[in-house]
């Protein structure tokens, strides 16, 4: 689960890291408001979403009067920005962060990642801040300083004390790197984080170390320990055909395409998107509706797929191990009624009670059709999508 | 012998009074699983379906001399369990929980260091469909009539995506040695190369397909393994090909967010390594025909 800038920014300010003073605001009366409770002359005004770049789709703006304050709290909110991290749809600008500018002198990358190699926490730094972490590699590759935390005991001072050398930190300033550095392990590991991003942390012309941006990104399977994470949940950033699956249980991404996929176990899920890829089509959706699904969750994960108004073809994948196909029938054929579903559908079942599986969908007289392998199944939906496509657009 | 499991194995399953154990657990022994008994805290003494049951794995290692523990216990309580399994001196545990916290996975690697490499347990899983040793015995939640007993391994992160390739091999009349599942988490215990290893030793198995998947390093620390270390033919699928960087595909670990984690990569590399690469997921029973007639 990701969350706002200035949550993570909250959360980061208890553990000891130093950032800008700033308030929320939701209209341009209020960020012009927000600024006059903070000193200075000039103020950023940055746009809340979920996502990085957001500088570059003009999500943060500095500004030195109230009705440049004004002008780019307008312009900002209400609007879906869209940089490489959101996807074409873009994000909606609900809310602004209102912040005193900061002076910069110096800017360094720090971030906090489970790195799957070592399977601990890896510290991750770099003189080269402001740009991101891949083209960092891909251009200052040799400025980058890695550090390992033995989750036995922790991110040790000396840690954070040899990464503040390696990045060239004056003398003065390593006390204050170490409390930043060290506060944003604890955080991760206190809060159950996959993921902390400071970039940029800052040198100010003053002397301090400041949090200028913060990206937190936490696990989802850890956060029924922590209910103050999961309230910081915003639903407005997500994809809301996404976010109607998962409310219901389901393992759901959507994606651009034109067919719809129902299918159980997350590897064959995948599998399944390839095979309608490789057979010609476009997938609309990666859908798992896990084990043991009842007929409810069948007819449920038919609502998930349909939420998305592109799908024009649905594909059934079931390789029953610990799921029964006879209930997985029942399920389609609820679906299809209850629905009324009028769209080609493939259903290719396998595994646990198969004959009944098919003697059911058989009966039905619905017009489903049934195939045998994976590989019928793709061709025989990227067919029947074809042809239902040409039906129409003759119609037209 | 096959690897990790045979009819002899004696067989613990943690969580055995819950629904889902219970269930599993007769299934396994219809299957002539040697289950010895159960381990629920605070049901110690009594017994479920004709099963000891006990407190801590201490104490039914003790009576039963139980090697193979399998975990059914919740992802929230299933790393406790995991390393208490590693202290009682458990040989292989297989974890089936999906949803551990990954931090979690990160204190249960860490703990089992503790114990010399000789000693320590070797974890399967977590979130896997479990081990089987095709008409001996198996510790997971497959359905095991779909395999036929024979001399080629699988071992694969996804439960049914395997079930695939063991179907379609069957189609074929090729058999498995031993089919293992290592996961979809992120911080797993056994990696392909574990497994890979265990296989280029067993003289039961002369083959191998790996089912892998986006995400982490492990597919290509098996190519460097599969190149210097393996003289018996590897088959490899790698599913999400056409999934987009960045989003996690169902697995916790199904998300490209490294150079090399993309499947495109990943084929390139094991192909290097000499591998037969399943082009498509209904392809399995080909290439593994044409792997072993060549």
């Amino acid at each position: 689960m990701d969350i706002h800038e200035y949550q993570a920014k909250d959360l980061l300010r208890r553990f000891g890291v130093q950032v800008p003073r700033g308030g929320i605001a939701y209209s341009p009366e209020q960020a012009v408001y927000r600024a006059s409770e903070l000193s200075g002359d000039k103020w950023v005004v940055k746009a809340q979403i979920h996502s990085g770049a957001r500088g570059k789709a003009g999500g943060v703006r500095i500004c030195a009067s109230e009705e440049e304050i004004s002008d780019a709290a307008q312009w900002m909110l209400g609007r879906k920005l869209v940089t490489h991290q959101t996807g074409p749809r873009g994000k909606l600008v609900s809310r602004l962060y209102i912040e005193e500018a900061t002076d910069i002198a110096q800017e360094i990358y720090l971030g906090f990642v489970m790195d799957r190699k070592e399977e601990r926490v890896v510290v991750v730094a770099s003189a080269e801040g402001g740009m991101e972490i891949e083209e960092i590699s891909a251009r200052e590759p040799d400025s980058i300083v890695r550090s390992v935390v033995d989750p036995a005991v922790g991110m040790q001072a000396f840690q954070a004390r040899e990464i503040a050398f390696q990045l060239g930190l004056d003398p003065s300033l390593i006390a204050q790197a170490v409390k930043t550095i060290t506060g944003c392990y604890r955080a991760m590991s206190e809060l159950d984080a996959n993921m902390v991003e400071i970039n940029p942390m800052v040198v100010t012309r003053s002397g301090e170390i400041v949090a200028l941006d913060a990206k937190l990104s936490f696990d989802d399977n850890a956060l029924f320990r922590h209910p103050e994470i999961s309230e910081l949940r915003d639903k407005s950033q997500e994809d809301s055909r996404e976010t109607f699956a998962e409310d219901r249980g389901l393992s759901y991404i959507g994606l651009d395409g034109r067919i719809g996929c129902i299918v159980n176990g997350a590897g064959l899920a995948m599998a399944t998107l390839d095979m309608i890829k490789t057979s010609g089509g476009e997938p609309a959706n990666f859908l798992d509706v896990g084990g043991g699904a009842s007929p409810e969750r069948v007819l449920m994960s038919f609502k998930a797929v349909l939420n998305d108004r592109n799908v024009e073809a649905i594909l059934v994948n079931i390789f029953a191990g610990i799921n029964r196909c006879d209930w997985i029938a029942e399920g389609v054929i609820r679906a299809v009624k209850e629905l009324q579903l009028d769209m080609p559908l493939v259903v290719r079942l396998s595994g646990t009670n198969v004959e009944e599986g098919m003697r059911i969908l058989a009966e039905s007289g619905l017009n489903i059709t049934t195939a045998e392998t994976l590989a019928d199944a793709a061709e025989k939906v990227v067919a029947a999508w074809k042809a239902a496509d040409k039906q129409q657009a003759e119609a037209v | 012998m096959p690897i990790l499991i045979d009819e002899n194995s004696k067989v613990l399953v943690t969580g055995l009074t819950g629904r889902i154990g219970s269930f599993h657990a007769e299934e396994m022994r219809a299957y002539g699983t040697n289950v010895v008994g159960g381990v629920t805290p605070g049901k110690g003494g009594t017994t479920h379906n004709g099963l000891p049951v006990f407190n801590t794995v201490k104490g039914a290692v003790k009576e039963t001399d139980a090697e193979v523990a399998i975990c059914f216990v919740p992802p929230p309580f299933a790393a406790d369990s995991i390393m208490e399994a590693a202290d009682a001196g458990i040989c292989t545990c297989v974890c089936i929980a999906d949803g551990i916290p990954a931090q979690d996975m990160i204190r249960v690697k860490r703990y089992m260091r503790r114990y010399r490499a000789e000693k320590r347990m070797r974890l399967i899983g977590p979130n896997c469909a479990g081990i089987i040793s095709p008409g001996q015995a198996f510790a997971g939640l497959m359905p095991p009539h779909i395999y036929l007993p024979g001399r080629v391994g699988i071992v694969g992160r996804s439960g049914t995506l395997g079930y695939e390739a063991a179907s379609q091999m069957k189609a074929r009349g090729i058999g498995v040695s031993s089919s293992i599942g290592i996961g979809g988490d992120p911080i797993n215990g056994s990696s392909f190369r574990d497994i890979l290893e265990l296989f280029e030793n067993d003289p039961d198995t002369d083959a191998v397909v790996m089912v892998g998947e986006i995400g982490g390093p492990q597919e290509a620390e098996a190519a460097a393994y599969i190149r210097d270390h393996m003289s018996k033919p590897v088959a490899a699928y790698i599913a999400g090909l056409s999934a987009p960087k960045g989003r996690r595909m169902g697995h916790a670990g199904a998300i490209v967010s490294a150079f090399g984690e993309s499947a495109q990569e990943k084929v390139e590399i094991l192909g290097d390594a000499g591998v037969c690469i399943v082009p498509t997921p209904s392809a399995f029973g080909e290439v593994v025909e044409e792997m072993l007639a060549a």
